[in-house]
């Protein structure tokens, strides 16, 4: 056994390590750990993915002296490596590109605080993504939820307190939920870790005993981690939760928090279900239904809206939809393409919020309306704004036009579903031009008033280089897309 | 008819943790008042404990601490329910927390615990 | 306030028309800090709405919640009705799981207590994370409710008001020995008995809330303020992650631990668990202490 597979260990202790420590020092040299940190653990991961693809085996890592059914475990493969990898990116990226407004927005007192917050959140997401045991998932998604709370409320305006008392609510009610799922798992079991759970459910649906508590299980247990994740009848919180957070704090909550609660059910349902008994149940229909729904009232909230920043939270309301809608579709080729839109979404919302952030300062609004030519007075933010936007559209070159070909693809897959999948993918991109370019158009008209004033440079830099990487990585991942899914294939085949 | 209540008492724990269970969740969805949100929270929760402590009851058993030595997995109760239990507790207190942190936060700024009306007041102050 | 009956109380109670604003006191009603950036937030705290403003959706609640509450229930009973019996042998959850944890848990682990055992060596890997979500949530109330301005030297009124009630202070004076020196027999016991940890520490927190309640929190202050309270928690974690992180890793790589489970029954003995339980019992005593000051008054 190769030395780096300890990495997922001595990532997640090392991040709660370095999230007590935070509360010591000052706000700086808080940063500076929690970016290193997540350099860390991006390097570590990769280095964990090269070690998956070259074994192509997956690994089961002990925690403690006692495999299961008894002692906790890790497990990962190809993909828990490689999303834990985007996971890192991305929240350092959005540390560094929201530095300016996090020193605006943040009492001068607690900014050590919110570098503890954004460390217990990746230590939150390691540990979703690699657990072997569904209760210390349990435990982490509260972890994660009252984290990615701190970091929402952690601006301390009455409509922040307000969203960040509605995402908890709403986040409550997914994990009592979740909760009441897995005892009852336990009840007919008597195993919390999915290996053992897998194969006890597989006998217990072959032999046709506790029929109802198994479709009740995972019913909840799917429902929970779906209202965490904000799918639709449930994605009231959405809006003002990313839209009146500080810019780094909407890019870490909508690009990867939910995302780890939807890998971590993606997860359980290939690790805990089985495919076999998931995609049987008959709550893979009503995920699709609610998928599709999500995306369509999505879209229409997002063009209804005034407020770019809310558009851009019900907009991934929407994208919520698609990463539901392909889990449901099948288990090959639609979990494909919904991975495929998971990394998508991690790469393209952080920066949209980002570069929002930086266009309502120049353009002193948070307004469609008002942001007429503030295209000209920040050109990076607006270019970055735009590419992310054809992304989210789905224009060829872009991640956005890999993942909406994936789903077509995968609705070939399911002929019984493939007409109301082309006609949800073709109304939501009809949709998604129209409320996107709509903004886009705004940003590169000619100014309404010329002598309007230039942003300050100011914190310029950081921003440029989180922008410039998240460009990039759009792009490179857009054009090259292949090696990636064959990547995710093979993931898939070993989760 | 007779079968089924009968069978509904035998399991009557569960059955009452259930109810409880489904009391705090309505509590927690659709109750105006925060405070009440959070004794919903707090319903809730412990129901799924109750459920949770009653998987590892076994009747004529003794506790799981072996005082005497005999370590004869059929004479002690399932110790791991219980262990888990003590996990959700702390858990629920930490969430229970944050919940009237917030909540006093709100209150100091809005005057009211009541989430429609204080949303109400955040839109009007806004201009939304 | 005129006599009602229960009902109209229950009532009156359910819809919220009791004014909460003339009970609370003057603490509460202090106007929240204006953020830095937000400029169009005004300084004092917004005027209530005039009644009927908001009312629109107040009565489908009800029905909602009914609705909603019904199907619920009737959902989760059919579950229950296939659910294994209650309090039977031989159930699922009866397996080879707690055998092990029984038969061999005492060898294995050291602990008399198998509960002790399981949180704490078979399945740490929960637990460690469960004093974190604790360590979370009391930085989570941080972030809102401290309040940054500076000590203000006059004690608190409520204090001075408090220290005056003889009933009070003599009975905190004669129960605050007694139940911290409970709350550290709980502690140190939890490999031998009942208890640990999480239930140790909740006395010892609940012992040092009483003491604060009776005589004021200038006196703890000299012991427990903001910065002894951080440290305490940094070296009490720290030494959980650090020493629980040594465990898996040997654990893991199939590596002999320096820890050894000892001679069961001895209050030195079971490896880890005893120092795990009094990082534990600080962390936790000291996070119901904190959490209590920062609710009281702002601050620790």
């Amino acid at each position: 056994m190769a030395f780096v597979v300890n990495f997922p260990l001595f990532a997640v202790v090392l991040c709660l390590i370095c999230s007590v420590v935070s509360s010591v020092l000052p706000g700086r040299a808080a940063r500076r750990l929690s970016l290193s940190l997540c350099a860390l653990v991006a390097i570590g991961a990769a280095l964990l993915l090269w070690y998956g693809v070259r074994t192509g085996a997956a690994t089961t890592y002990l925690m403690g002296h006692y495999p299961h059914p008894w002692g906790n475990e890790l497990y990962f493969g190809i993909l828990e490596p490689l999303l834990l990898c985007v996971f890192a990116i991305v929240m350092g990226l959005c540390l560094l590109g929201g530095r300016k407004h996090l020193s605006e927005d943040l009492e001068d007192g607690k900014h050590r605080l919110y570098y503890v917050m954004s460390d217990l959140v990746l230590s939150a997401l390691i540990v979703l993504c690699c657990t072997n045991d569904l209760f210390t998932g349990y435990v982490f998604i509260e972890i994660c939820t009252i984290s990615s709370c701190g970091l929402l409320m952690i601006r301390q305006i009455g409509r922040t307190t307000l969203a960040s008392i509605r995402y908890m609510i709403f986040s409550l009610i997914g994990s009592g939920l979740f909760l009441l799922g897995v005892i009852l798992l336990y009840a007919i079991t008597g195993h919390l870790l999915m290996p053992n759970l897998k194969e006890a459910i597989g006998a217990l649906y072959e032999s046709g005993s506790y029929r109802i508590v198994l479709l009740s299980a995972i019913s909840l247990i799917t429902v929970g981690l779906a209202i965490k994740s904000g799918l639709f009848p449930f994605h009231f919180w959405m809006p003002d939760t990313y839209g009146y957070a500080t810019p780094a704090s909407g890019g870490i909550l909508s690009g990867i928090v939910s995302k780890g609660y939807i890998f971590f059910l993606l997860r359980v349902i290939f690790r805990v279900f089985g495919t076999n008994v998931f995609y049987r149940s008959g709550v893979s229909n009503v995920l699709y239904v609610f998928g599709a729904i999500g995306i369509v009232v999505g879209s229409i909230s997002a063009l209804r809206e005034k407020d770019v920043f809310r558009m851009i939270a019900y907009s991934s309301a929407a994208q919520i939809g698609y990463i539901y809608m392909g889990i449901s579709l099948s288990p090959h080729l639609g979990v494909l393409a919904a991975l495929f839109h998971i990394l998508t979404h991690a790469f393209t919302k952080p920066p949209l919020f980002l570069s929002s952030a930086q266009l309502a300062d120049v353009s002193g609004s948070r307004k469609r309306g008002d942001w007429r030519g503030a295209g000209h007075k920040n050109r990076l933010a607006a270019l970055t704004f735009s590419i992310c936007a054809f992304s989210m559209i789905g224009i060829p070159l872009t991640m956005g036009f890999v993942s909406k070909y994936r789903f077509a693809a995968a609705a070939f897959e399911r002929a019984s579903l493939l007409v109301p999948t082309l006609i949800v993918l073709a109304l939501s991109t009809i949709l998604n031009g129209w409320y996107f370019m709509r903004v886009v158009i705004a940003l590169y008209m000619p100014a309404a008033e010329a002598d309007a004033p230039r942003a300050k440079p100011g914190d310029r830099g950081v921003y440029a280089v989180s922008a410039i990487v998240f460009i990039c990585l759009n792009i490179i991942c857009g054009v090259a897309a292949e090696p990636l899914v064959l990547l995710l294939e093979r993931g898939l085949a070993l989760l | 008819m007779r079968e089924l209540l009968l069978r509904l008492w035998d399991s009557r724990i569960a059955v009452a943790a259930v109810i409880l269970f489904a009391v705090g969740f309505v509590t927690l969805l659709l109750h105006r008042n925060l405070l009440k949100k959070i004794i919903g929270l707090n319903i809730m929760d412990t129901a799924a404990y109750l459920l949770l402590t009653s998987l590892g009851y076994i009747e004529n058993r003794l506790s799981p601490i072996i005082r005497s030595g005999e370590t004869d997995p059929a004479l002690y109760v399932n110790p791991l329910p219980a262990g888990l239990v003590l996990t959700g507790i702390v858990v629920s207190v930490s969430v229970t927390a944050v919940m009237l942190a917030l909540t006093v936060r709100l209150y100091q700024r809005y005057h009211s615990l009541n989430l429609d009306e204080i949303y109400a007041m955040a839109q009007k102050e806004h201009g939304v | 306030m005129k006599k009602t009956g229960f009902l109209e109380r229950f009532r009156a109670w359910d819809e919220d028309r009791f004014d909460l604003t003339e009970r609370t006191t003057g603490d509460l009603n202090r106007p929240m800090r204006p953020a830095p950036t937000d400029r169009t937030v005004s300084d004092e705290p917004v005027q209530r709405l005039a009644a009927g403003e908001m009312r629109a959706f107040s009565r489908i609640y009800p029905i909602l919640a009914a609705i909603l509450g019904v199907v619920l229930i009737a959902f989760l009973l059919m579950t229950v009705y296939d659910l294994p019996p209650f309090g039977a042998a031989n159930v699922p959850a009866d397996n080879e799981v707690p055998a092990r944890y029984v038969r061999d848990g005492m060898a294995e682990t050291g602990a008399v207590n198998v509960v002790a055992g399981v949180i704490l060596d078979y399945r740490a890997f929960d637990t460690l994370g469960e004093s974190h979500v604790l360590y979370t949530a009391l930085t989570a109330v941080l972030i809102l409710l401290l309040s940054l301005r500076d000590a203000e030297p006059e004690p608190d009124p409520e204090d001075v008001l408090m220290r005056r009630d003889g009933i009070l202070t003599t009975t905190a004076a004669l129960l605050v020995p007694i139940i911290v020196l409970f709350g550290i027999y709980v502690l140190l016991n939890g490999h031998l008995g009942p208890g640990g940890g999480f239930s140790g520490g909740a006395i010892i927190g609940a012992g040092l809330i009483l003491y604060a309640i009776a005589f004021g929190f200038t006196r703890l202050e000299r012991m427990l303020n903001l910065k002894s309270f951080r440290i305490i928690c940094l070296v009490a974690l720290c030494f959980y992650s650090v020493s629980k992180c040594y465990s898996f890793f040997c654990g893991a790589n199939g590596l002999h631990t320096i820890f050894s489970p000892g001679t069961p029954g001895r209050i030195l003995s079971a490896g880890l668990i005893l120092p795990l339980n009094i990082a534990v019992g600080v962390v936790v005593a000291c996070t119901m202490y904190g959490l209590y000051s920062i609710f009281q008054r702002g601050r620790i």
